[in-house]
Parts: C-alpha cells; structure tokens; sequence
C-alpha cells in the first residue's frame, strides 16, 4: 500500500513547522527523510501516525485520505515507532509487545494462538527474546528500541513510519534493523539522522531543511556534496561504496581556527 | 519477573480467594462492634432481613443494630474502598503520574467546601438529611470542572498541567473552606472540616446505599472494560496515537468518570486519603502492570482493607471514632513502604 503526503503544512503557535510537504512512498518502498535538527521531520511524521493533524494538505493511504479513517483503522494499517519510548509502568516486556495487537482486538480481549506466535516470532526477528519476562522499565536503550519496533511489527501493518530507530543501538543491530525494514516488504517513512546509514537502506531519499522539502530522488541522485553543504553546512567528500555502490559521505572536521 | 499470579488461571483463583475473604470480612465487620454477635448469628439476621424470615421478639434490638446501622455501614464501607482504588487506578494512568490519587483533581476539597458551605448557609434545605451530600457532590463536580477548564490547553489535556492545576486549586478550595470557616465560627463547622478532609462511615444509611452502588459498580465494570486502552495510554500519547488510541479522547472521559465516581463517594464518606493512591501500587506489585488484571484485583482488595479500617475506626477507642484517614495512613504506610523496597516496584524511570 503507497503513502502520499500531499501539500501537508503544520503550523503550531504561529510558527510554520512543515510547509507544503508533498512525498510518495511506492508500495514497499523505504523512503528516508533526513534533514538538519528542527527540519520537519518528526513533525511530518507525526501526521502520518496520527499523533497530531496538519493544518492542511492531506495522507492518502492507498485511495483512502487518513482523515477520513477512524484511529483505530488507521492502526491497523500505519505502525509507527516513535521517539517518545518512556513507558510510565513495568510491563514486561512481552506485556509491551503483546500490545501491539491493541488496533485489532476488542476491549480486553485475550491474543489468539496465531497473535502469540506472532509476538514470539517478532521476538526472534529482533534477538530480544530472551528479555520477554524483564521489565521495560530495566531495559537499555537499544534493547527497548528493539521492543518498540517487535511492538510496531506485531501491528501487522501495510505501511511503517520510524522516528530515528537507530538511536541508541550499537552498530550491529544499527545493521540489523536497516535489513530487517529492506526485507520486510512494507512500505516504510523513516526518519534518520545518519546520511550513511540513510543512503544505503532507502529506495529514495527527501530532504528537509526549515519544514520544505529541498530535493527528492535516489540517494545517488541527493547526496551530492553541494547539497550537503547547503543544507547541512557541512563539507563532505562523496565516494561510492566499494561493495554496494551506495554513496557515502566522509566529512573531515573543521579546520581549528 | 512477576509471580505465578501473572497468568490468568492464578488470576481468576486469587480473584475468588479475595471474593471470599470480602464475604468473610463483610459478615464479620457487621457482627463485631460494641455488641459483638457471632458470625453465624449475623448471618442467621442476615438471612431474615433478605429472605423476610422471622425473628423473635426479644431480638429486635440485635436485629436493628444489624440491619438498621452495621450493614449499610460495612457495605458502603466496601464500595467506597473498592471504588477509591479503582479509581486511584484510572487517575494515575489519566495523569500518568505515580503521585496522583482520587482527590489530585481537587475532588475532596471541593467536597469540603461544598458541604461546608451547606451547613454554614443553610442551602439546599429542600434535600433535607441528603443536603449536606448533595452540597458535596456538586462541590467535588465543580472543582473537578474548574480543574478541567483551567488546564485544557485549546482542548487538549496536558497529563502535567491537570496535575499541577489540581494541586493548585486544591489549595485554593482549602483557603476557601477556612475563610467560610474563619467567619462562621461554630464547632458544628469545625467538625465538619475533620469529617470531610479524613472520612467516616459514621453517617451511613440505607437511604444513600443504592446510588452509590450502582455508580460506584458501574464505574468499576466501564473502567475494567477500557483495561488495555489504558495500558496503551501508560506507553505514552505518541504511541496511543499510533494504535489507535486517542489520548486526549479516553484522558476527558476518564475524567469525567473518575469525577462522578469519586463525587459521589466523598459525599458519602468525606475523602479518606491514602487508599486511592497505595492500593494501585502494592496490587500492581503482586499481578504485574496490566491494568485488566489490576482493576481486577484492586476493588477487592480495596473493599476488604476499607471494612477492617472502618472496624477499628469505630471500635479501637468506642464510642468514639477514629477518622479513616487516620489508620488508612498508620497502617498502609509501614506495609507499603516494606513491599516497595522489597520488590524493587518501578513506576516511570528509576
């Protein structure tokens, strides 16, 4: 199922955080927003998953406009992991996961035999089946990003929106969790902050600065070092990754005055 | 790691233990006072008063202290506790906060002040002995709404700003409340504000009974049923947003619920502290964090506690009586602060 941002604007207090976002994400794509610190992103996210309503512009999902969906349908369908992970009371941690169900169940309803295998399975995708009985509240940072995307995963949904999920993982389950979004088939909006990272796990690539988007296109076509300079202030040297072909960015530090 | 009580078979079994534990408690807590009379005595009254049977002469007196005066007593005594934690439950998942209690929203001194102001002004005559309740109940609805509209912020409920703006105008009805006093300076007021501020059972009748069961059991069945969309409130209003919970949506219905119930509780019985906000706690200690399985147990434990409370409120030093507050405080502080350290709880950070 394909997400499209068309014309969305979000003014909160009189100030303009995103300004006629328009985006698409092909159906299973992974489409990267990046962009500086207070460019729009996660505000532009928020929309998608419903945490907060643009002031204009519409989400299509598929044919359908978001607004137009009740928020548990729209949960059925967008799963997010966000960067407000602070869990006010010590679920364990299959507790947590086992929520994710929440969209599709009734009330109190109990998870079926098939949602249970579900969550473990989730568990095993993320190597974190081992802390399925810890509390959420004694987790790491990396290990509780890893139960909000098992969480998010467990949503079954057709589309996924991520703010920033690599933030606090190591280098390896930074890896890990980048392939698992490429092999899942969903369509995904992810924010990040690493152009690296960004340039070799998304299809396509969207530029923010000050809430508009810059320029979209292939990571080849957007990471261009004048780009770079432009929209982040930063010099960077470009080369191509000598396995993927994917370009990467080598910045050298300033000069010291 | 939580204990065996974690799966729903050992939840179930502890939910029928504690149902008879109550009925236990109930049938005891009516015999015992200053006549004592054997439980299976009590229960013979009992029985009488609801199947209409018949009893000698020579024992109405028991019967009327049975029927007329302990039973409506032990059974509000009863509601009131498993509604208090209940909604103890509901307040600290609405503000998300660790601290909150029924009366963070400025319930109970509203109440005080309501039904202070009946006494002092004579108001609400009409209602004659339900006056003083009434005054109240339309107290704690008031603060509750002045609460409510000071911190919504252009229609959104900030979980932060309703607890600040509850502490606030807490304070504020306090001050009222002695202004009204400091200028009617009776002893009846007087009495009234240790009645209101600590809780008693000492005004209890038949007459208040029926409302108060149907809103407090019909308060325990609606929150029950929303049980996993607060737990989706606990993980934060981002992720309530993204499946599919509406933060803003469930935080004004339950305060509008939690309003009501805790109103109609506080007119009742005053605001009697402490329940509300160490019940939740030491129950989600024992079963976990899931809030169908702690609103579950949390009612039933509540009740049983408030009926032994209540029992040495009015026998420990008869023919006086303790203020509730008082042993809610003296006896839930020790064991809620052993089972704390003892069990590592965490609510929120560390």
């Amino acid at each position: 199922m394909d997400l499209r941002l068309d014309g969305l604007s979000v003014v909160t207090d009189g100030k303009s955080l995103v300004r006629d976002l328009s985006l698409e994400v092909g159906s299973g794509q992974v489409v990267g927003l990046v962009g500086p610190n207070g460019s729009g992103k996660s505000t532009a996210l928020r929309c998608v998953y419903r945490a907060l309503r643009p002031s204009s512009g519409t989400v299509w999902v598929g044919e359908q406009q978001l607004s137009c969906l009740t928020m548990r349908r729209s949960a059925q369908v967008i799963a997010a992991m966000t960067q407000d992970g602070a869990v006010d009371l010590d679920f364990t941690v299959e507790e947590v996961i086992a929520l994710g169900r929440a969209p599709h169940l009734q009330g109190n309803q109990a998870l079926s035999r098939r949602e249970r295998e579900l969550c473990e399975r989730a568990m095993d995708r993320l190597d974190i089946r081992h802390l399925a009985r810890r509390g959420v509240l004694t987790l790491s940072g990396g290990e509780r990003q890893r139960v909000l995307l098992a969480r998010a995963l467990v949503q079954e949904p057709k589309i996924l929106v991520l703010d920033e999920p690599t933030n606090h993982l190591d280098v390896r389950h930074q890896v890990e969790l980048l392939s698992l979004l490429r092999g899942s088939g969903l369509t995904v909006l992810v924010v990040l902050h690493d152009l690296n990272l960004a340039a070799a796990a998304c299809d396509r690539l969207g530029v923010l600065c000050e809430g508009r988007l810059v320029t979209t296109g292939t990571p080849e076509d957007v990471l261009t070092t004048e780009l770079v300079d432009e929209v982040f202030g930063v010099k960077a040297s470009i080369v191509s990754h000598p396995l993927t072909g994917d370009p990467q960015l080598l910045y050298s530090l300033n000069p010291s005055p | 790691m939580k204990g065996r009580l974690a799966s729903r078979k050992g939840l179930v079994l502890a939910c029928a233990v504690l149902s008879v534990v109550l009925l236990a408690s109930v049938v005891s807590a009516i015999g015992l006072g200053a006549a004592v009379i054997a439980p299976e005595e009590t229960a013979r009254y009992l029985w009488a008063a609801v199947s209409g049977g018949r009893i000698s002469a020579d024992e109405v007196t028991t019967y009327q202290i049975i029927w007329q005066i302990r039973t409506p007593r032990v059974l509000l005594a009863a509601l009131v506790g498993a509604g208090l934690s209940a909604i103890g439950v509901a307040i600290q998942a609405m503000v998300r906060n660790a601290l909150a209690d029924p009366f963070v929203l400025g319930v109970s001194s509203g109440a005080s002040v309501g039904a202070v102001g009946v006494t002092v002004t004579g108001g609400l005559a009409a209602l004659g002995i339900y006056a003083v309740s009434a005054g109240a109940f339309i107290g704690a609805l008031v603060a509750s709404l002045l609460v409510y509209v000071a911190s919504a912020d252009r229609g959104a409920l900030s979980p932060l700003r309703l607890v600040l703006t509850g502490v606030a105008m807490s304070l504020g009805f306090q001050a009222v409340m002695s202004l009204i006093i400091y200028f009617a300076p009776d002893s009846e007021a007087t009495s009234m504000v240790l009645y209101w501020t600590m809780g008693s059972f000492g005004a209890a009748n038949w007459g208040a009974l029926p409302v108060v069961s149907v809103v407090v059991i019909v308060g325990l069945v609606v929150l029950y049923r929303y049980g996993r969309a607060l737990d989706v409130l606990a993980l934060g209003d981002e992720t309530a947003a993204s499946l599919g919970i509406s933060p803003d949506r469930h935080r004004k219905a339950l305060l509008v619920l939690a309003s009501l119930v805790t109103g109609v509780m506080v007119a009742v019985s005053g605001a009697i502290a402490f329940v509300g906000l160490v019940m939740p706690h030491l129950v989600r200690m024992v079963v976990g964090a899931t809030h169908a399985r702690v609103l579950a147990v949390a009612p039933l434990t509540g009740a049983i506690f408030m009926v032994w409370v209540d029992l040495v409120s009015r026998t420990l030093v008869a023919p006086r009586e303790l203020p509730l507050g008082v042993i809610t405080a003296l006896v839930g502080v020790p064991v809620f602060i052993t089972l704390m350290r003892r069990k590592g709880y965490m609510f929120g950070g560390r």
